[in-house]
């Protein structure tokens, strides 16, 4: 079997560099086989693939890369934060199932939910019986405290989310466990025994329970803290330990023996060995991933180009494959600060001559790139409502007849001239700019074209108003995804307006809407879940309407799954296979 | 003597100026382009740090203080060592210091250290094959000049030439690792102290690619010096003696042929040490040139001085050896 | 009569090329016996170092074509076995090259490329071999040997690197010595030092010589025999005092009018021949030499359409010429000599 595929291989091999035209993919291919073993197209986006319960085995992880840091709270990637939960425990966490079943929060350190008072502003989480780190020493609610004040210190852990530090109450000037030692910070948490953890919030904040899952909240032993390098000694509360470590490289993680089945209903723990391999050629990685040499890519964002039409034309590469949305959403943003797109007729021109299938070409098309966006709100974020204000016809290639009424109405009937931003070492996202420069140029919008480096794209260029005003940027490509998938997780950083900065490096590049700040307080302050998810779609529809973000795509990937893995799904809450459910055959 | 002591200042002098030329390059040009010392320290903390950290940062960093100074506290980190502040406290960074990697979170000199050995050994694995297959089908070609097996090697050659290696790589990974499963897969690396056989064994294929690409020029090479060098008076006077032809080649007429071939492969292999950039890369091997791309791809500033810094070490320290062989090699050079 | 030590029969030496047939050795006969010395003129292209080298077997044998005889001491060379001839070279007989320069290895001391000849065919050890080479090096008249065998090429005088070249073909005792163009690189005292050099050894070593040269000048003094080569063949033969006393081709009357003397000027040359040599891809027709002869009128059109014969003139002298004899004497009595000799 392995041998019959030399030829094919190495003619891909040989058109590596070839674009791959994509066909298929679409989200009738696929079926529903509840839990089977029978390899199919998305056999386990909503399902469970060839499940299992058997423990034993080494799964074999890569990726092309590094992550920022595998110390729970120095980390903000996704892939991270899904693999991290194999090692370290958090407060609450969601529900390791697939299909929209991951949505829901459940306790993970904490015997469940936290019990809010004073109308949001506490919340208090009681600690599972029999908790232990790696070494066997109990796990405290006092670890929780240090960990999570430790992630204060911006200047020392510098990956990691702000949020815990923006919301509790903590005393003026705190600076972290590092710099304000000796400082009582029990107006912020409290620890009245060892198995109860009281957060002090500054305002409320009903959404708490997804900042208890934040790894911030995994306990650190302070004995055992070393600052920036505890990343290479961190200390298990999770089935695995580290075995070893090493720096940019990779590591290993083995059965923590101290770790109690009966402590943690939500871990399978199904392998014996979990071994990552970091900076792996990512050509190499697909190679692998086929060959069954590699069971996960861990970055999860799917086979190179090389590889995609390979494995959509071979029928029983296909069938390896699954095709994931994430909670991604790849966007251009308007700037009403710029004439004349301070008018919102003209930017919704701008929104009606969009060809819609250019941009999710430009992005990959529909399998490698993702299904196309009608508003900045995923599909997969809790609550999302299906908003579409400017339909682009039944081709999907923009209505031109509205563009141009839009335009006649904001008095430029013959069209005008803005400029396009765009990442320049981002060959998609020049992309999405020349398909834009064609699709507008058909009402008259002309526009000129302005590759920035990526590196300072926020810092120096369109994330800073002086800048993109001055140049008169009207259109900046922009990208985001959801730190977790509710509406606050998807949209509080990048549509406040409060979160613009004259300094620069905000990722908000375009919407000024008083109305929506106002709207954001409101969702954050309610604590009834359906109540805040409307007050969230509500919002992506109250921008939508003021035509300040051109949505190209949710976003999708095609990923290979393992041959000797099971139990293999893919977990809705970070778009990827869920690396900590995964059992291996071998 | 002189000669040595010449070539050994000028060495120096070398280094000196290249370390300048990075040094501006990486913090000068930045600044010139219009950045600020926050912009420039924007980059060293995470995406959530707000005005105060990042301008905390740069004072910490010293990014305030005026060019000369930033990078006369560096070359002093190397000589003498520094301290950095992480935020928790003062951090040795012992001498050799390289800087300090405010991404990574390390001093860098120890990661250059810890990537050597893997760069060591691809690099001179490599060298050796490429060395010794390179020469000996040169001098055949040469001698069977216009033969099929002449034709034939230098067509091969050519391909060697023009393939990237990223193709060759990817290619024989997929053919000798993944499909008949006879060498090592990607990122495979064991230290030779840990096990010798195993060393030679995960290196091999990237051993052979990267020889593959080097060796087709010294084929090249060596077949137009053969050819040069084997029409010299001298060859036919060591005919005249009676020498046995195979004297003849290896001891007239490749001997002269040499000095070209060491100082290119002088250059190859310092060049090489500093980072089998393609290589590294296409085979996942943690060395000094995967390091690099590394760090050039997360803009982390002191870690691609210090590797640009080791690079041009080993390129001009190679430079220096290729200049005293050649007078061993080539004694008019010597009494000159 | 016993064989002579050196016979050469016939000998051809032919190039095939994309543009043509190059004959470069077209049918040479010559004999030589030891002790004495038989001086090859030509100017270059006229196929005198192709026939040294072709005796010594170190033409390019991938593409010539060798026919004829070369008998060595009673062993013939051209149908010999590569491995016999090699054995024979650096040993039985050596070769002395213009140039030393070029044809000493520059990276090699003087010494070592003794040694090495040496050793090729003495198994002696490295120690035995330096000696010797200190004491070809001595022979050769070169001051200070034991120091300067350690010495790299590029270090001695063009003078000294001929002496050093010299004791290097001779370090095996060769019987048969070739020399081409020995002196040809070396100042007018210097070739006179060499030349006198190369006569005592002969004389020492009781060994053959051949001297290769396009001056006649240079054997003048030396040789006992003369053959004169134009377009790979040989156009006039005999002994040396016949060939200098004479000559009845028009060609060596030519040799012999350029002849540099040291009493004048290189440049001031009495009787130029006109012309230069022929390519030998494309030989003219007939006589080789008629473009250039002043005589060819007078062969009735015989020069411009057939290859003269090499005719015995007495006393074993032999002439490749359409005159007739009786008129090539006429001619060299009436016309040439007392040309040569008033120019004296």
């Amino acid at each position: 079997m392995r041998r019959r595929s030399v030829t094919a291989v190495v003619m891909t091999a040989a058109l590596t560099f070839s674009v791959a035209a994509c066909g298929g993919g679409s989200d009738d291919d696929k079926k529903s086989n509840g839990g089977g073993t029978e390899q199919a197209f998305n056999a386990s986006v909503g399902n469970i693939f060839n499940p299992s319960t058997k423990t034993g085995g080494t799964l074999k992880l890569a990726i092309s890369e590094d992550w920022d840091s595998v110390d729970p709270g120095d980390t903000y990637y996704g892939l991270s934060w899904n693999f991290l939960r194999t090692y370290a425990r958090t407060l609450t966490m969601f529900k390791p199932v697939p299909g929209t079943g991951s949505e829901e929060l459940v306790g993970d350190l904490a015997e469940g939910l936290g019990v809010s008072s004073e109308g949001g502003k506490t919340w208090t989480y009681k600690l599972r019986s029999g908790l232990k780190y790696e070494d066997g020493s109990p796990i405290t609610s006092k670890d929780i405290k240090y960990a999570v004040l430790r992630t204060v210190d911006k200047d020392v852990l510098v990956h990691g989310p702000t949020y815990l530090g923006d919301f509790l109450n903590l005393p003026a000037g705190y600076k972290g466990v590092y710099k304000s030692k000796g400082v009582n910070t029990d107006q912020a948490i409290e620890t009245p025994d060892d198995k109860t953890i009281v957060f002090h919030l500054k305002q409320p904040f009903g959404g708490f329970d997804y900042f208890a899952m934040l790894p911030g909240t995994a306990p650190v032993p302070e004995a055992k803290d070393t600052g920036v390098k505890y990343k290479e000694k961190v200390v298990s509360s999770g089935p695995y330990k580290f075995e070893n470590y090493q720096e940019g490289k990779g590591f290993s993680l083995v059965r923590n023996p101290n770790w109690d089945k009966a402590t943690d209903p939500n871990r399978p723990a199904l392998p014996d060995r979990y071994e990552v391999t970091l900076g792996v050629e990512s050509n190499d990685i697909d190679n692998r991933l086929i060959s069954g040499d590699l069971d996960v890519d861990i970055a999860g964002t799917g086979v190179q180009p090389a590889s995609l039409s390979r494995v959509l034309n071979d029928p029983a590469l296909k069938a390896q494959s699954d095709n994931p949305g994430s909670a991604r959403t790849w966007y251009t943003s308007i700037n009403p600060k710029v004439a004349p797109l301070d008018k919102l007729d003209c930017r919704k021109a701008i929104m009606y001559a969009a060809d819609r299938t250019g941009l999710q070409a430009a992005y990959g098309g529909p399998v490698a790139g993702g299904e196309i966006a009608t508003s900045l709100m995923p599909p997969n974020i809790a609550g999302h409502q299906k908003i579409d204000l400017y339909p682009a016809g039944a081709d999907n290639k923009g209505d031109v007849a509205k563009a141009k009424e839009a335009l006649t109405a904001c008095g430029q009937p013959n069209g005008f001239s803005t400029t396009m931003a765009f990442r320049s070492d981002r060959p998609k996202e020049q992309a999405v700019a020349e398909s834009l420069q064609q699709s507008l140029a058909r009402v008259g919008i002309k526009l000129t074209l302005k590759g920035l480096p990526t590196g300072d794209y926020f810092s120096l260029y369109a994330g800073k108003p002086s800048y993109r005003d001055g140049n008169n940027l009207g259109l900046m490509t922009n990208g985001w995804s959801a730190d977790w998938n509710d509406g606050f997780g998807f949209l509080s950083q990048i549509v406040d307006s409060r979160t613009i900065r004259e300094s620069g490096g905000s990722s908000n590049l375009s919407i000024y809407m008083p109305e929506v700040d106002k709207l954001i307080d409101q969702a954050i302050a309610e604590t009834d879940k359906a109540k805040r998810e409307a007050i969230w779609a509500d919002i992506d529809k109250k921008i939508m309407e003021n035509a300040v973000v051109l949505p190209s795509v949710w976003s999708k990937a095609l990923t290979l799954r393992s041959k000797n893995a099971t139990n293999i799904f893919v977990n809705e809450a970070f778009g990827q296979y869920d690396y900590m459910m995964m059992g291996a055959a071998k | 003597m002189t000669y040595i002591i010449r070539r050994t200042i000028g060495a120096l002098l070398m280094l000196i100026v290249v370390s300048m030329m990075t040094f501006a390059i990486f913090f000068l040009v930045p600044r010139w382009a219009g950045g600020s010392a926050e912009n420039l320290a924007a980059r060293y903390v995470g995406r959530s740090a707000g005005a105060e950290e990042i301008a905390a940062a740069a004072e910490r960093l010293g990014f305030n203080d005026p060019i000369w100074l930033q990078y006369w506290d560096w070359i002093k980190g190397v000589f003498v060592g520094s301290t950095y502040d992480l935020g928790t406290g003062p951090e040795a960074c012992p001498a050799p210091c390289f800087g300090y990697s405010f991404i990574s979170r390390s001093p860098v000199w120890p990661e250059l250290v810890d990537r050597m050995p893997v760069t060591f050994s691809l690099a001179l694995g490599a060298a050796v094959l490429w060395l010794i297959s390179g020469v000996a089908v040169g001098v055949l070609s040469a001698l069977k000049r216009g033969s099929i097996f002449d034709r034939a090697a230098m067509s091969i050659a050519l391909a060697g030439v023009s393939l990237p290696i990223f193709f060759t790589g990817l290619m024989s990974l997929v053919i000798f690792s993944y499909q008949l499963d006879i060498t090592a897969p990607g990122g495979a690396y064991t230290p030779i102290e840990d096990n010798p056989l195993e060393w030679a064994y995960n290196l091999l294929l990237p051993w052979i690619t990267l020889a593959f690409l080097f060796s087709a020029s010294y084929a090249r090479l060596t077949r137009a010096g053969m050819l040069e060098t084997m029409s010299e008076d001298y060859v036919r006077t060591a005919r005249a003696k009676g020498l046995p032809n195979s004297a003849v080649i290896t001891r007239h007429g490749l001997r002269a042929s040499l000095t070209p071939i060491v100082t290119i492969f002088g250059l190859d292999v310092g060049l090489l040490l500093g980072g089998a950039v393609l290589t590294e890369t296409t085979f996942s091997l943690p060395g000094l040139g995967k390091f690099s791309i590394d760090a050039i791809a997360r803009n982390d500033l002191p870690q691609i001085m210090g590797v640009v810094m080791l690079t041009a070490f080993f390129v001009v320290a190679a430079n220096l050896i290729v200049d005293l062989l050649y007078a061993v090699v080539d004694p008019r050079v010597r009494l000159s | 009569m016993a064989d002579p030590f050196l016979k050469v029969q016939d000998l051809k030496i032919h190039f095939p090329t994309d543009d043509g047939l190059v004959r470069s050795v077209d049918g040479l006969t010559f004999s030589l016996e030891r002790g004495k010395t038989l001086g090859i003129v030509g100017e270059s292209g006229s196929g005198k170092s192709v026939t040294s080298l072709g005796i010594l077997g170190l033409h390019n044998k991938r593409n010539a074509q060798v026919s004829g005889e070369i008998w060595l001491d009673n062993q013939e060379l051209v149908n010999a076995s590569p491995e016999d001839v090699r054995k024979l070279r650096g040993q039985k007989m050596a070769m002395i090259f213009q140039d030393p320069l070029s044809a000493m290895h520059p990276f090699y001391t003087v010494g070592h490329q003794i040694i090495e000849a040496y050793r090729v065919h003495h198994n002696v050890s490295k120690k035995v071999a330096r000696k010797h080479a200190i004491e070809m090096l001595n022979r050769v008249g070169i001051p200070q040997p034991d120091r300067r065998v350690d010495d790299y090429p590029h270090q001695f005088s063009g003078g000294m690197r001929q002496r050093a070249m010299i004791a290097m073909a001779l370090s095996c005792d060769p019987e048969l010595l070739i020399a081409d163009e020995p002196t040809t690189a070396l100042d007018v005292t210097v070739q006179a030092q060499i030349l006198d050099l190369m006569h005592d050894l002969q004389q020492e070593f009781n060994s053959a010589l051949i001297i290769i040269t396009h001056d006649l000048g240079v054997v003048a003094e030396l040789a006992d025999d003369i053959l004169v080569m134009y377009g790979g063949k040989a156009i006039e033969q005999g002994p040396a005092q016949t060939i200098f006393e004479a000559p009845e081709h028009p060609y060596t009357w030519g040799l012999l009018g350029s002849m540099p003397r040291m009493d004048r000027p290189v440049a001031d040359r009495l009787m130029p021949i006109p012309g230069s040599p022929p390519s030998l891809i494309n030989l003219p027709s007939g006589c080789a030499f008629h473009p250039r002869c002043a005589y060819e009128p007078q062969t009735g059109g015989l020069g411009t359409t057939m290859v003269p014969e090499l005719t015995e003139a007495g006393g074993g002298h032999r002439v490749r010429c359409h005159l007739p004899s009786t008129e090539r004497r006429r001619i060299w009595a009436e016309e040439i000599k007392p040309k040569l000799e008033a120019g004296q």
